[in-house]
């Protein structure tokens, strides 16, 4: 028998304390203990602080897998204790010195959480209760299979729901009425009663179907299917996927509609940038530069003070068209210079761009035409055939559509000998110019459709706000639809929609801990660079990439 | 690279060569217009210089953490401007602290030596900790895919300080010492602006000799020409990674210090973007990888910002030129590397990455 690796437990054990320790420090636990879960006593802030503390006591357990139940309780017992470690030393540090005059978040209000009201004592509670989760993580790790996948997809449901309480609250109200809410609900977080029952109803619905499908092998006759059946279950996903795009806005109700239509300009943005980078490997971190563009273009060409004309020129639709064009044509413009760059080169000069693009806008010198910082305002809202765009919900519909449009256009292009040019150029210039593609138009090409997406994107943008301040075309945007891009997926359609699901509409109903949406994206897009690069839905090309150069022999530099 | 483009893209080379002159025109026509006109004396041009001098030595210090590990890495180190302000905002309270006990006023030398050593120990712990825990487990993935890391390390460095000091501005005390001018050849320094100048100067000296001298500095040398090899001569790879690392980041700390002590902005969490984008433009100017490149590249750099605006925007009639002032650097980081992106000193680098 082998003796047990008291070190990797440690290690473990700090990893998870540091985890905790960390997001105490920087205020996340505090503020995430606003929001309730279940009842009062489970809030987000538990999540956090003692989430580490039981994925040290798993992790430790699962490393000793020869060990016995016993010990691997005693190995998640200790994990969990030392977790505790670096959490109560800062609260003791914090009891002889205030650091509130440096560190803002060490504040009284989480030394409370963290000492569990209680004062000093209560640390001796919080390394208890540490102790304990750790003691679960290392049991939790020993429950045969089905048990273990069962529980934690249950575990995961429940949470899911009370973390998104708002979703699950809007629609239930606006299908039901809201007197049905009180009977699941307690503000935003779930009753415990209905957590407890969910999660015992959804564990034994996930345990049976596990347990099912282990005693019925799958039969390789039955999951071939031909092909006609398969085109079949794709106009029945078509048409459910259509209806409830249509449906949606009217079920989920006015904030839900705008935060639809906010993912759903990320997905215009997305699909586009996903041209540029995913299919023509070209980093393009100024990707903001042409949805300003077209945002500014409908501004100044549809309000009365645009271009100092008198009067709007334009409505909306004779405008739209026009912004897309100018868009692309200014994608080609920026592309131009930027042909013989590769790689890192090539972003930082597109970064470069976007961030002149939004100087210029903010400058006096430009002033009389763009309006500086105030912008352009008083763009009307866009109406046809009697119908004006005047809620959410309708302007939801018009960004959809665009989306639509936008992954129609993808997917065609994808498919076409254009398409496989861009691929070819991706994986490697040269050889791609030896096989006869013409890098410039290819390079042009990707540049120019990526820019009038982006360029729609805006222009819609600019409409449904009503006005354009320079002040909304940051770097941010960029990179939001870069990340979402990655997370879900480089090249890959069903990724982008994911991506911005994930990125965009979900930190919109979270709207309360805003302030470290983007320290939730840089973790996520380094976690994800380094676990799954691929993104969650790859297409296929780039997974076979990335996993085959894993394979390869480490290369040396150049 | 750019002599085979001459032959098989002609027109789009056409196209590059009219902007290159284009440019060129309209930056002669704004010297003309501003120098005919006297608009200012010699001494306002002075004090642009110098001022331009100082904020370029400091864009050079951040400028060498790029160059140092671009050219062991050949990857763009996206989140140094971070690493830079780590240092600067965490010695802004021990500077407060100095101030507060009077140690500061009464050792100004001695304080200042120690908030430089504070913040280059910041600052270098947490370009340790990036380069172990971001950029270590990539060192073989496609070169996109380390750059999205930084990108994310950046912003969750940014939204970390915020988190643990929160979103105040926070300015570096005063320095009795620092405030007083220095007359050079009959104009008037501020005194701050020459002893940022002349430290940062001393640092970059210090910097050469490592490389050049140390065997440290060789193995440095002996990686970033070819791993393999270096390998190959006993030389610990991952261990010379981390102290270029490490290296860069002291610099960056050291900057930190002295842009606070220069600037009486103060500094908060985001300080780090701009000037990191701008020491990455000084570090392309002057050829990444080469590591007098990156000094000289911050200095003209600084002298380009700080003179540009009145010199040649101004007499191209456009108003409030001070606001422009973040495009010049774009602008500049743009023709560079669109024209020269080898850098004015730099080896052809374009070609050995390609």
């Amino acid at each position: 028998m082998k003796t047990i690796q008291w070190r990797t437990t440690l290690r473990y054990g700090l990893l998870g304390g540091v985890a905790a320790l960390y997001f105490s420090a920087i205020g996340m636990v505090e503020l995430f203990a606003g929001r309730n879960l279940v009842g009062t006593t489970i809030n987000m802030g538990h999540i956090l602080l003692y989430g580490g503390v039981v994925a040290a006591g798993f992790l430790a357990a699962r490393s000793e897998a020869h060990a016995r139940l016993p010990q691997r309780l005693v190995i998640g017992l200790v994990a969990g204790l030392v977790a505790a470690v670096p959490t109560i030393a800062l609260v003791l540090l914090d009891s002889v010195w205030d650091m509130e005059a440096i560190f803002v978040s060490m504040n009284n209000p989480l030394i409370r959480l963290l000492t569990l009201g209680r004062g000093l004592p209560g640390l001796g509670m919080f390394l208890a209760v540490c102790g304990a989760l750790g003691l679960a993580g290392g049991g939790y790790n020993s429950m045969p299979g089905e048990h273990k996948a069962a529980g934690a997809r249950a575990l995961a449901l429940v949470l899911i729901v009370a973390i998104f309480s708002d979703l699950v609250t809007q629609v239930m109200s606006n299908l039901f009425g809201r007197g049905s809410l009180s009977l699941f609900f307690a503000g935003k977080a779930l009753k415990p009663a209905v957590a407890i029952v969910l999660f015992v109803l959804m564990g034994a619905v996930f345990y049976f179907r596990a347990v099912r499908k282990a005693r019925t092998p799958l039969d390789p006759e039955k999951v071939k299917v031909d092909k006609r059946t398969r085109l079949q279950r794709q106009v029945v996903q078509f048409v459910v996927v259509g209806i409830i795009l249509l449906v949606a806005p009217q079920v989920l109700g006015s904030f839900l509609s705008q935060v639809l239509f906010e993912v759903g300009r990320f997905v215009l943005l997305g699909l586009g940038l996903n041209i540029v980078v995913g299919y023509a490997g070209l980093l393009d971190l100024g990707y903001v530069a042409f949805f300003a563009v077209g945002a500014y273009t409908m501004g100044l060409l549809t309000t009365a003070t645009g271009l100092n004309m008198g009067g709007g020129v334009m409505n909306f639709w004779l405008a739209l068209p026009v912004a897309v064009l100018i868009s692309v044509l200014f994608g080609i413009l920026l592309g131009f210079p930027v042909l013989s760059l590769r790689g890192d080169y090539l972003a930082i000069v597109t970064l470069g761009f976007g961030e002149i693009v939004r100087i210029l806008a903010l400058s006096d010198w430009l002033k009389p035409i763009m309006g500086g910082a105030q912008g352009v305002l008083f763009i009307p809202t866009p109406h046809i055939f009697g119908v004006t765009f005047d809620t959410p919900q309708k302007m939801y519909y018009l960004v959809v559509l665009g989306a639509l449009l936008a992954a129609f256009v993808s997917i065609r292009l994808r498919d076409s000998r254009l398409g496989r040019q861009w691929m070819a150029m991706r994986e490697d210039e040269d050889v791609a110019e030896a096989m006869g593609i013409n890098l410039v138009q290819t390079k042009l090409l990707a540049f120019a459709i990526g820019a009038g997406f982006s360029g729609l994107g805006g222009a819609i943008f600019a409409a449904r706000l009503g006005n354009v301040f320079p002040h909304s075309f940051n770097l941010l945007i960029s990179l939001n639809a870069l990340s979402l891009i990655i997370v879900g997926g480089m090249g890959s359609i069903p990724g982008v929609i994911v991506g911005a699901v994930a990125l965009v509409g979900l930190p919109e109903l979270l709207r309360e801990f805003q302030e470290y949406r983007l320290l939730i994206y840089g973790i996520l897009l380094i976690v994800m660079m380094l676990n799954r690069p691929e993104g969650f839905l790859p297409a296929e090309v780039f997974k076979r990439e990335l996993h085959a150069e894993e394979g390869e022999l480490a290369g040396t530099g150049d | 690279m750019f002599r085979r483009t001459l032959s098989r893209l002609s027109w789009v080379d056409l196209f590059l060569r009219a902007f290159q002159l284009v440019a060129a025109v309209v930056i002669i026509i704004g010297l003309v217009n501003t120098f005919t006109t006297a608009r200012y004396t010699s001494g306002q041009w002075a004090t642009l210089v110098f001022s331009g001098l100082a904020q370029g030595s400091i864009y050079a210090l951040i400028a060498l953490g790029y160059t140092l590990v671009y050219g062991i890495l050949l990857m763009i180190n996206f989140a140094h401007g971070e690493v830079y302000m780590a240092g600067a905002f965490s010695t802004v309270f021990l500077a407060i602290h100095f101030a507060r006990t009077g140690f500061l006023a009464r050792s100004p030398l001695i304080a200042i030596v120690i908030l430089i050593l504070f913040s280059a120990a910041i600052s270098t712990t947490i370009a340790v900790l990036l380069e172990r825990i971001a950029y270590r487990p990539l060192r073989n993935a496609p070169r996109l895919i380390p750059l999205i890391t930084a990108i994310g390390a950046s912003f969750a460095l940014q939204y970390t300080f915020r988190g643990l000091y929160g979103t105040q501005f926070r300015a570096y005390p005063d320095i009795a010492v620092l405030k007083g001018t220095w007359n050079i050849l009959g104009f008037d320094v501020p005194l701050v602006q020459l002893v940022v100048f002349l430290a940062a100067l001393g640092l970059m000296v210090v910097l050469y000799w490592y490389v050049e001298r140390t065997r440290a500095g060789k193995a440095m040398r002996a990686v970033s020409e070819d791993k393999a090899v270096a390998r190959l001569m006993g030389i610990d790879i991952d261990k010379v990674i981390v102290s270029t690392f490490a290296l860069g980041g002291a610099l960056a700390g050291a900057a930190g210090v002295f842009n606070g002590l220069y600037r009486p902005q103060g500094v908060f969490f985001l300080m780090g973007f701009f000037p990191g984008i701008k020491a990455f433009t000084a570090a392309v100017l002057g050829g990444i990888g080469n590591i007098p490149g990156a000094m000289m590249g911050g200095l003209l750099l600084g002298l380009i910002e700080s003179l540009g605006p009145n010199s040649v925007l101004e007499g191209l009639g456009i108003p409030a030129t001070n606001q422009l002032k973040d495009a010049i650097a774009f602008i500049m980081l743009v023709l560079i590397l669109i024209f020269r992106p080898q850098g004015i000193f730099g080896e052809r680098l374009a070609e050995k990455k390609a």
